[in-house]
This record gives structure tokens, sequence and C-alpha cells, in this order.
């Protein structure tokens, strides 16, 4: 097609497809410099402030606010136009695999609507490969990227504990918000897990539990910068703590937690060096003869019309797959694999997180006195992995960890409630149902595994030669395959998961499975995919250096999960924040020097 | 014990961050979408942030209007089947002396909403045969529809088809049927302030602080 560009010159430094984690905090770290920087986002405009759902209940909504193949975590879920399928936007799978691919079409994308499980990398999960030979390790240790980690920490407000045990590391002193109480069944938990060695401790989730210091604060993340300081003490100020009520997952109008869209966004576009963009789908970066790249080709979903924009650098955000999606989309003479794609790694090694779970009925929790247990919608306390020293001395059958999340009790009841009492009340109904409904609220539980997947060569997304999506962009067709790793893991999930329950005193519900393929989500199912795009130390089997910044294409970065080199049982998104914070300052410092 | 905030002071201060300019506010000179399009060609403004009045949701089925959420199907049971339905959801949940019957909340109502959506073709096969299923078998025993037999008659043939490892293979339809419209009687009643209240759900209002459990509490499971 005809390439249409403009004759003026180009007002933006920096474009930034995707407005997540990775893109959100490459617009507020690039603006808050000085750059103009221009957002493209896939999705629509879209304002927690506004339309978030608060204190709504599921009698308020259609079907009781049950999820559906067009809201599948629910009708008030954070997610606009997406879930596992966008309407329009397609994606294959090659014969014999099994994935999912999550995306939503909003400004934040799927920063509304996560978990807020923080979790950082440790030590270990730098240097995988060094430990126990296989899969990747990353270009850099946990040491250099620590100090991301505490001011990522402190911008986005998580709370957590103290602890800081074996390749689970503690913040720095002061920057972590308090820990919410335990609640019941979260201590009656940990009790029964204290015997078995496995530790419970505080969860460190993207919550804020107490007001932000807006004095303190700016000034120590962006010393000598005064603009920063003004719009970031602006944002926090117009951020409230969690009243804990309201489920995390529908996103949140006092912006207590972190969604790019209430956090990274408002203050960035506060510097007025930020445009955005949206219903922008982009499709394709280009270059010049020279290989720097020029700028980008995105539809405009509205007009259904192709348009280019051009900048100084060009900056991936829009998600994993989608980044190496438009990378592998974007072909020339020079790159005729796709822009940047000289090692033929872009597509490769795509991870997810190993996931099993198991419910239980636990006869301690019945018939306990009213108490309010909402909290702050999300995990309280958790179980990091615990078994490293086993693996070491190569007793495991699988050589990575997992961590457990569980929840339970006397939780807001929603559509599905006692579907299933009859077969503990051997088919109850009338005044008995109601008497076992009261006794049975709030006993039940769940246990799920999230453990780290070693990439491998039968993971991966490439091109599908034969479809495109309504914008005529070419889709991704998907390869999937788990090692024995993840499925003898996931058998151990249920195993442990098998052990806690029975500590309780409690009944499991459904199948203790000894074979992991049985226990196993589908990949994509846990939504970390990341990788595809990896960072290294070598050009020839890394496509990104350890800043995010392409190899054969200085002037374009990915800030996304793309750029990850393994999954560690850490939820992805702190460590994408933290990575896109630290690529954002060596971005400027390039720029500075004029070596873009 | 913690103090609640009632949740109209909470809807104000909800109120008060909505007003809030941040997000709402220019682009800076390079926000208009001139500048936006390095773009030659004619065409409609461009959605830029801060700009265009078309905000929020879409109303489609993947992009709901959250806030005032409504049902957007055609209701198809009839108003006599729903007599009948609402009959047997309170043969299911019956008012006693914590709580109201589960018509009185609307179950049957929600069923029909459920039975009706798009895509639910066997909810609603299993609906409308249990229901006549139901009414043949009230009259074949005791000479009248379902709804107008007294309660001791309507246990009878509930005791019959309440739970499915149980029923006499000529009850196993309607077991299924039984079993699918108490799962959904659950769902409509324990989802109400009524089904909250019986229960003994007392979140979903905004607190000051989050205390966990109380004394008496951690006696009862053992974690002083």
């Amino acid at each position: 097609m005809a390439l249409r560009q403009s004759k003026t010159d180009t007002p933006y430094d920096v474009i930034v497809v995707g407005s997540g984690a990775g893109g959100g905090m490459a617009a507020y770290q690039l603006a808050v410099q000085g750059l103009k920087v221009l957002v493209l986002e896939a999705g629509r405009d879209y304002d927690p402030v506004t339309e978030t759902p608060m204190f709504q209940t599921p009698k308020d909504a259609p079907l009781r606010g049950s999820g559906n193949a067009d809201k599948p975590f629910g009708f008030y879920d954070a997610t606009v136009d997406g879930g596992w399928r966008v309407p329009g936007e397609p994606y294959t799978t090659a014969p014999g695999s099994d994935f999912m691919w999550w995306r939503s079409r909003m400004v934040g994308g799927r920063t509304n609507h996560w978990g807020r499980i923080s979790l950082r990398m440790g030590p270990y999960d730098f240097k995988p490969r060094s430990r126990d030979g296989l899969g990747f390790d990353w270009p850099m240790t946990y040491e250099t990227l620590a100090p991301y980690y505490d001011k990522t920490e402190l911008l986005i407000g998580v709370y957590g504990g103290d602890e800081d045990l074996e390749n689970t590391p503690a913040s720095s002193p002061g920057v972590l918000q308090p820990p919410p109480a335990a609640r019941s069944y979260e201590l009656l938990t940990k009790k029964a897990c204290d015997p078995l060695g496995i530790p419970v401790i505080p969860a460190h989730r993207a919550v804020l539990t107490a007001r932000q210091d807006h004095e303190r604060l700016p000034a120590l993340l962006h010393p000598g910068n005064a603009l920063a300081q003004r719009v970031l003490r602006q944002s926090m100020l117009e951020r409230q703590a969690c009243f804990y009520a309201t489920d995390c997952g529908r996103g949140c109008s006092i912006k207590a937690n972190f969604q790019s869209s209430t956090v990274l966004l408002p203050p960035a576009m506060a510097t007025g060096n930020v445009t955005m963009i949206t219903d922008a789908m982009v499709r394709e970066v280009t270059i010049d003869a020279s290989g720097k790249a020029t700028g980008v080709h995105y539809i405009d979903k509205l007009t259904r019309t192709d348009h280019f924009v051009s900048a100084k650098v060009i900056v991936l955000a829009a998600s994993a797959c989608e980044t190496s999606r438009i990378m592998l989309n974007s072909k020339s003479t020079l790159f005729p694999n796709g822009i940047a794609n000289s090692s033929g790694i872009v597509g490769k090694y795509l991870m997810d997180t190993v996931g099993a779970g198991l419910s239980a009925q636990i006869p301690k929790l019945e018939g306990l006195p009213p108490v309010n247990e909402d909290g702050t919608a999300g995990i309280h306390m958790y179980m990091p992995w615990w078994l490293y020293g086993e693996q070491a001395k190569n007793r495991m059958k699988f050589a990575r960890g997992y961590h457990i999340e569980f929840g339970g009790g006397r939780g807001m009841p929603g559509p599905g409630i006692f579907g299933g009492l009859e077969s503990f009340t051997d088919g109850a109904y009338g005044k008995k149902f109601k008497e076992e409904a009261r006794r049975y609220y709030g006993s039940f539980m769940y246990f799920d595994g999230r453990g780290e997947m070693i990439p491998n060569e039968d993971s991966y997304c490439e091109l599908d030669p034969d479809a495109v999506d309504q914008w005529g962009i070419p889709v991704l067709r998907f390869h999937w395959k788990w090692s024995s790793h993840e499925l003898e893991q996931a058998a151990h999930m249920h195993q442990t998961f098998a052990e806690i329950i029975d500590a309780m005193g409690g009944k499991v519900q459904g199948t203790v499975q000894t074979d992991g393929s049985r226990a196993i989500a589908r990949g994509g199912q846990i939504i970390h995919e990341v990788g595809t795009v990896r960072m290294g130390s070598d050009p020839k089997t890394s496509v990104l250096n350890e800043f995010g910044q392409a190899w054969d294409v200085k002037n374009l970065s990915v800030t996304d999960g793309a750029t990850f080199v393994s999954n560690a049982d850490k939820n992805p998104t702190l460590s994408i924040l933290a990575l896109a914070w630290r690529s954002c300052d060596h971005l400027v410092d390039e720029l500075k020097r004029g070596n873009l | 014990m913690a103090q609640h905030i009632p949740r109209r002071d909470a809807l104000k201060v909800m109120a008060a961050a909505a007003v809030s300019p941040l997000l709402l506010e220019s682009c800076g000179p390079a926000g208009d979408s001139g500048a936006a399009g390095t773009v030659t060609s004619g065409r409609a403004s461009l959605p830029v942030l801060g700009q265009t009045p078309a905000k929020g949701p879409r109303g489609t089925p993947s992009d709901p209007d959250l806030i005032n959420a409504k049902v957007t199907w055609e209701l198809k049971l009839l108003p006599a089947e729903l007599v009948t339905l609402a009959a047997l959801c309170d043969m299911i949940i019956p008012a006693d002396e914590k709580s109201p019957a589960a018509s009185t909340v609307g179950a049957h109502d929600y069923i029909n909403e459920w039975a009706s959506r798009p895509g639910g073709d066997a909810s609603m096969v299993r609906i409308r045969g249990g229901v006549v299923w139901l009414n043949r078998e009230s009259v074949a025993r005791f000479g009248k529809a379902f709804h107008e037999i007294t309660d001791a008659e309507r246990t009878a043939i509930c005791d019959d088809i309440c739970y499915l490892p149980n029923a006499k293979p000529e009850h196993r339809f309607a077991a299924q049927f039984f079993d699918t419209v108490r799962d959904q009687t659950a769902t409509a009643f324990y989802t109400t302030p009524e089904g909250w209240k019986d229960l003994g759900y007392i979140g979903n209002v905004a607190l000051p602080t989050f205390e966990g459990p109380n004394a008496e509490i951690r006696r009862m499971i053992g974690v002083e």
C-alpha cells in the first residue's frame, strides 16, 4: 500500500505503543523527562473514575454478574472488548497446541483488572541457567534491578511484610505500605502450614493501605526534577487509601489500587508532554535505508483507515504477543523476517505461568459469627516457594518453584453460590436448605499454585500465513507444549494442597491428580504470557539488550513482558514496571548523548 | 471493631474524585488532532483524549455500561410458567424467621432472565420441559396444577426429585430440572440484600480500617 508520510517535522520524540503497565510507565517516565510522547492505544478511551462500578452488587447486573464468553471474568470485570477473544481480532493455534490469549482493548490495558499481586523476582530468578542448567540467564542481576523495584513500589504503592526469605527478597525499609490484617481462614491456613514447613507470609499487592506521602515521595523518586515532582505530587493527592470494599478486578474509582489508567497516565498527561490516540491499532514499524526506525502505521478503528506517524524513537509495549506480532509484521528488505529480528528469536520462547488449583470445605469455618472479610478484595497472605534446598539437592522431579495463592471465607455471595450444595446435604430443599446454606457459607476455600515455566523450543508464536483480523493485519498462530517440569510441578501442587487441606481438617473438593496433565491449567489461562522478544547479552541469541533496546535497531525499544528471559513464579506486572522504568532511564540518556 | 462509613459518604468521596480534572486535562500544544496526524489524509477527528465527547462504554456485549446495567434480551417465559416456577422456588427457599421466600425477591423472574439469555437454549428447554412435567405430575397425582396443591402435596413431588443420585429412573430428568432450579434459585436469592442478611454477609461497605477476625472468632477456630 502507499506510504503516507507527513512532510512536516514530527512533533514527537517518542511513540509508545500501548498504555498498560509497560506503556503507561514509559509514557510517564519519558514525559516527566520533558520528551514529547505520543501514546497509541488499540482500545477505547476509558476512565476508571467515572466508569468503575464501585459497590454495585451482583443483583444490579445481568445474570447476577456471572461471566460469559464476552466477559469471561464477570460482568463487572474491568476488561473492555477483551478476554480470551476480542471481537474481530482472532488468533489461531497450531494442531496439537492449546493456548488462550487474553487481551483487552482499553486505556490502561490489562492493568485495569489484574490481581495486583506484586512479587519481586529474586536473585535466583535472574540466573536460572547458572543454577540448574535449564532455560536462560537474564543479562542483569537482582542487585541491578532492586533499586528499580524499590522505586516502582514507592511510585505505585504496594503493601507487604518485611520477610526476607530465600529468593523472596524484602523491599528496602520504608518502601512497602502496611500489610492488611489476616482473615480468619488465612490465620487457620497459617496454623496448618507451620508444622508442614510451608511459610505463610503477608502478600505483596499494589493496593494503598495508607495515603502516599505526597510531600516526601515525589522528591525522593525524581530528585531535581520539578515537573516530575509537581505532577506526581498531584497524582498522589488524587489517590485514596483502600476502604476495604469492592473487588479490585473492577478497577478502582478512588485510585487505591494500581492501574496504569489511574496512577501512571494521569500524571503523564499532566506534564503537557503526552498525546494519546485511542482506537489506534498499530500494525507495523517502519525503517529507513540506514536501519533506523522511522515511525508506525496504525489503523484508526473508527474510520478503518491506515495512518502513519513518525518519531525519533519507537517504544513497543502492546503486550508480549502483540508486540511480537507488530515486529513480525514489520517486514523490509533489511529485515525480511520482521524488524530487529536478525536473531530469529522474535516470537520464540513464549511462556505462561503454571497453574493448578483445588477447592476444599473446612468444617472449622462452618457457622462462624458474621465478620466482614472483604479486606482488600485480594489475598492478604500467601506461601512463597519453600523447597529451593530440596531442588538444589536434586530431590525434586521438577526444577523450579511455585507460590500458593489462597482464598475463600465469607466473601460477597455471588452467582453460583451453593451450586453443588445438594451433594453435601443429600438434596436438601426448603427450610433445611436455608439452614445448610447458613452452616456452609464461609467454609469453602481454594488453593491455587502459580509456578515457573521453563522456556522451550515448542512454545512460540508466529504469523499465520492464512489469516488476518478485521483490520487486515496478519494474526498470530500459537504453538504450545508443557515440559515434564511443568507437569510434575502441577502434580506437586495438588499433593501439597491436599496435605494443607488435610492438616486443616478439611475435605478436598474434586480429585487430587497425580498426573500433572490433568491438573495443569491451559497455556495462557493464567494470563501471565511473557517472552517472545527477549533481552540478553548476545545479539545472536536475543533481540534486546538489558535495557530493552533492540540490538539491530537502536531507536526501537520494548518495555512490556515480551522482554522476559524467564518467567519466575513471581507475577510479572511489577517486574514489567521496574524494567520499563530502567529502560526509559537508559533511553533518555541515549537521547541526551545523541546516540539515537 | 471497625466503624462503618455509611455508603452514602463513601459515594461522596468518589463523586469528589470524579470531578478530578487530571485525565481530562489538555494534552498541551501537541494535543490537537492536527498534530496527532502527521497523516495528511482528510478524516474525522481522532479520539484524542480530552477532546472527544465520545467517551465511555459502547453498549456492546463486550463493552456494556457497567454503571447502568440492564438486561438486553427478551424474556421468553409465559406468565403461567412463571407462576409454576415461583411455587417451586418457594419450595426450595421458603420464608422462615430469618428471611423471606425466594419468589418475594423475584427468583422466578431471575430464572426467566437466565433461561432466556443469548446462547441459553439448553437452559430454556430444561426449564420449560421441567415446568410442563411438574404440572402434569401434579395433576396426575393431585388433580391440580403445582401452584394450586398444598405444601404437603408439593413436598411429596419434590421429595421424589430433589436428589439425582436417589431419583428413580423415571424421575431422572425431573431431578436434573430440580437441581438446576435449586442452583438458580440460590443464586437469585443469596445475591439480594435479604439473602446477604440471612447468611450474615456484612461486607460491601467502606471501612476506615480492616481489623480481621475478633477474639471470639479466633477462639472458635483455634488461632488465639
